[in-house]
């Protein structure tokens, strides 16, 4: 199993008919993932690489039937309302790949999804892949590069950095370690699933063995990741690296961050806190290969 | 986060009908008196600065009288904070302050909505109280599809045991609190402190404002120059980078200025990232050999070539670095050969004087890797580029290396360009740039190599010279994709009969 995609879901392109969602349906298409339809408001009618493109969502949703996930190659002005229309739709997962993305209009983004128990991946992310089976978003840009880049395994890997989602995969696989799904959890301070959240859905896939996770400073996902393995609701094996150690700390401007975060947010605090709850921590990005092998090997775990 | 002065944050404050005290800015003492006088009672000199405790920092001076007012502003207005002069004072009434309360409205990430912070004491060292009086605070989630209603506010406020007209004052500042800084599209706003006076008026006596970048563009009112979290205003350079990401939706450009007071034969190292997280790693491998970076950049998120050019172009004109450092994540989603041309095309036109590596792993990086490759020849200095399987330290080890043993040309060379056109087949593009294929070149160009290279193929042969096959418009719209191949591809494989003009405006 995966995690979020795999073959059987049925995927929609908002915004199918731009630069990237050309290029994009393409990777997805190839690599396997059910494109199903697209849509841009004005260019209903045409195809894109074969895909029926409609106006609107809903009108996509009444003639291909449920669709599980759309993804969003959208620019960041009219995410807000693309996002808004797919929720009303009834769709439950999104994947919002475009960055600047206005943070309140994330928010009510968030708040509709909550109040139709929906969920999204991003914004600001290259989105999830499965390897093998299917990929929603840009993760490997073109399919040759996924097949070759990516190999099946038992290891769940999330990211705050896009780039790095896919260079972990790729330097495990290199290893010769595979993983079940790559998420990239998207670059944003406020995201619709962060690393608590990816965890525990790799804590209920029972083909992923073990978690490896690239951190960021800054925002609170990290310590609430220690908080859940403290308090036992992940139980598998974490891996982590924290990037950023040596970046400058900006002095604080507003006093309402600090009365809410505390010390939370900080390199040195993220590590001790992940360390305090049984988390492996690598100090350099080199190592997590070596160490995931070493951590796999120490639970009986086959690599691929 | 674009921070907003004092000043500016109270205007939105009062347009959503928050009280704050009376005044007005100034730009010079004399300013300073005339304000004074028009108040016609004591006053606060406020100098309009981007930092915490401005009251030990001297930054904030009473004054009994327009004189006084006067010297006080003399005294703020120019001074140095964090490396930048003061350049306004908010003179204003003093106020009779009977109690102090506190209220800020942040985004928590956590629950994915804004966060009312309450408490019913205020002023100086409020995180301090956060600590030691944790029961003089409270917290409120506002759900942004309703807002904050009047009675959530009030309840609130009643929950800190503060009753009756207070009550009413305080539940209704709360709610233009939260309106303001909704309507603002703020990261965090706050008010310490709020003062009720004596006479039973309550006022916002400080106000700081954050602006979400990503919504800057929504407040043009603000007049925010460049919508990035700086500690300081932006940096000449800083303004030229910022009007090139604005310029071009394609991709995202960041640039900050980290080091600017250096000679040749420092270490200090132009860097080029790309993505987040692979950049904070890069930075360390250079770093970690002993080096400083002039500056931070990240183009990422599939930047068109032509947003790479100038992104190096910018660089290059810092000052006198000693290297040029690019290093992505390693495993680029996007084609690495647009970065490729872009700086390709930057490192000729500048030309670069000093040793650059370039890790270009990625899709097609072989490819990017060749088009370095190819044109060293054409630039002063050596560049070598690198895929995934080589590591951001041994790239910092190369670089290291080169920089070690060269030596910089005792006069500087001039950049290398394709020759002026005879014949100009003509044509502009998004960002303002120009296409030019020379005809008369292209006529005597056997490989016509422009026609297989241009990314969207938007050129086809027409009596043996390349032209387009869309409009002018639309190739002006976003139908040339600024790949560059017609300029790069064309000096090394076909007759240099192509170029494209990227103004950088103000460099
Ligand atoms: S490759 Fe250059 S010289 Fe040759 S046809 Fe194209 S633009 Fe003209
Ligand atoms: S004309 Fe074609 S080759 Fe030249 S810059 Fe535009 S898109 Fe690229």
């Amino acid at each position: 199993m995966s995690i979020l995609i795999d073959r059987s879901k049925r995927v929609l392109v908002q915004g199918i008919t731009g630069r990237e969602g050309q290029a994009r349906t393409q990777l997805m298409t190839r690599y396997g993932t059910q494109v199903v339809a697209g849509v841009t408001p004005g260019k209903g009618g045409v195809e894109v690489d074969g895909i029926p493109v409609y106006d609107t969502v809903e009108e996509a949703w009444e003639i291909h039937g449920e669709i599980d996930i759309s993804v969003l190659f959208i620019p960041a002005p009219f995410v807000r309302d693309a996002a808004l229309e797919a929720v009303a739709a009834g769709i439950k997962l999104l994947v919002i790949i475009p960055d600047r993305v206005p943070i309140y209009d994330v928010l009510a983004i968030a708040q509709a999804a909550k109040d139709r128990g929906a969920h999204f991946v991003g914004p600001n992310t290259l989105g999830v892949l499965s390897p093998g089976k299917a990929v929603v978003g840009m993760i490997g840009g073109r399919a040759e590069s996924a097949q070759t880049w990516f190999k099946q395994g038992p290891v769940g890997i999330c990211s705050r950095s896009g780039g790095m989602t896919s260079s972990m995969a790729y330097y495990l696989a290199e290893e010769g370690i595979g993983a079940t799904t790559l998420v990239h959890v998207g670059g944003d301070i406020v995201v619709g699933l962060p690393h608590p959240d990816v965890i525990q859905l790799f804590e209920g896939d029972p083909e992923t063995k073990a978690i490896v996770m690239f951190g960021e400073i800054g925002g609170t996902q990290e310590e609430r990741v220690a908080d859940l393995v403290e308090r036992g609701l992940v139980t598998k094996p974490i891996v982590a690296f924290i990037g950023g150690k040596g970046a400058k700390s900006g002095t604080r401007f507003s006093h309402a961050g600090a009365i809410v975060e505390g010390d939370r947010g900080t390199h040195e605090g993220k590590v001790r806190r992940l360390r305090e709850a049984g988390v492996t921590v690598v100090e350099a990005f080199g190592e997590l290969p070596g160490k995931t092998r070493e951590v796999l090997q120490s639970h009986g775990i086959r690599t691929a | 986060m674009a921070k907003l002065h004092e000043a500016q944050g109270k205007t939105l404050l009062r347009e959503h009908g928050i009280r704050t005290p009376e005044g007005a800015l100034a730009s010079t003492p004399e300013e300073a008196r005339q304000v004074a006088q028009e108040l016609s009672r004591p006053v606060v000199v406020k100098g309009q600065a981007w930092v915490t405790g401005r009251a030990d920092r001297d930054l904030i001076r009473f004054a009994a009288d327009p004189e006084n007012a006067q010297m006080a502003a003399s005294e703020i207005l120019g001074r140095l904070v964090a490396g930048q002069p003061v350049e306004q004072v908010l003179v204003e009434e003093q106020v009779d302050c009977e109690r102090e309360f506190y209220a800020g409205v942040i985004i928590d990430d956590q629950a994915q909505s804004p966060l009312l912070i309450f408490s019913s004491m205020g002023g100086t060292g409020i995180e301090t109280i956060a600590r030691s009086h944790p029961e003089r605070i409270v917290r409120q989630h506002i759900n942004v599809k309703d807002g904050l209603p009047g009675y959530e506010a009030r309840n609130l406020v009643r929950s800190l045991d503060i009753h009756g007209k207070l009550l009413v004052g305080l539940g209704n500042l709360l709610a233009s609190l939260y309106e303001s800084a909704s309507a603002y599209d703020a990261r965090s706003a706050e008010i310490n402190p709020i003062a009720l006076t004596r006479d039973g008026k309550l006022l916002a006596l400080d106000c700081r404002m954050t602006i979400d970048d990503n919504a800057a563009y929504r407040h043009p009112d603000l007049g925010i120059e460049v919508a990035r979290e700086y500690d300081r205003p932006p940096t000449r350079l800083e303004r030229i980078a910022w009007q090139v990401e604005a310029g071009d939706y394609r991709g995202t450009f960041y640039f900050i200025q980290m080091e600017y007071d250096y000679a040749h034969g420092d270490g200090v190292i132009g860097f080029h990232g790309a993505g987040g997280g692979g950049s904070m790693m890069s930075m360390d491998a250079v770093i970690n050999r002993g080096y400083k970076l002039a500056n931070f950049v990240d183009t990422s998120g599939n930047p068109p070539a032509s947003k790479v050019y100038r992104a190096a172009r910018i660089i290059l004109n810092q000052g006198p670095i000693d290297g040029y450092f690019a290093s992505g994540s390693g495993v680029a989603s996007q084609e690495q050969f647009h970065s490729a041309r872009g700086l390709v095309k930057a490192f000729m036109e500048e030309p670069l004087t000093v040793p650059a590596v370039l890790r270009l792993g990625g899709n097609a990086e072989q490819r990017a890797i060749a088009i370095i490759e190819r044109a060293q020849a054409e630039i002063p200095a050596p560049v070598e580029a690198y895929g995934k399987d080589d590591s951001p330290e041994k790239c910092a080890e190369r670089l290291d290396f080169l920089i070690s043993s060269y030596s910089p040309p005792a006069e500087r060379p001039t950049g290398r360009f394709p020759p002026d056109a005879a014949e100009p087949y003509q044509f502009s593009t998004i960002t303002g740039g120009t296409v030019t294929l020379d005809h008369a070149a292209c006529r005597r160009c056997d490989s016509k190599i422009c026609l297989d290279t241009c990314i969207p193929q938007i050129l086809s042969l027409e009596e043996n010279v390349p032209v387009l096959n869309i409009s002018r418009e639309q190739a002006h719209k976003g139908g040339c994709i600024e790949c560059l191949a017609c300029q790069v591809e064309c000096y090394f494989e076909g007759n240099r009969g192509g170029s494209v003009l990227l103004p950088i405006e103000g460099l």
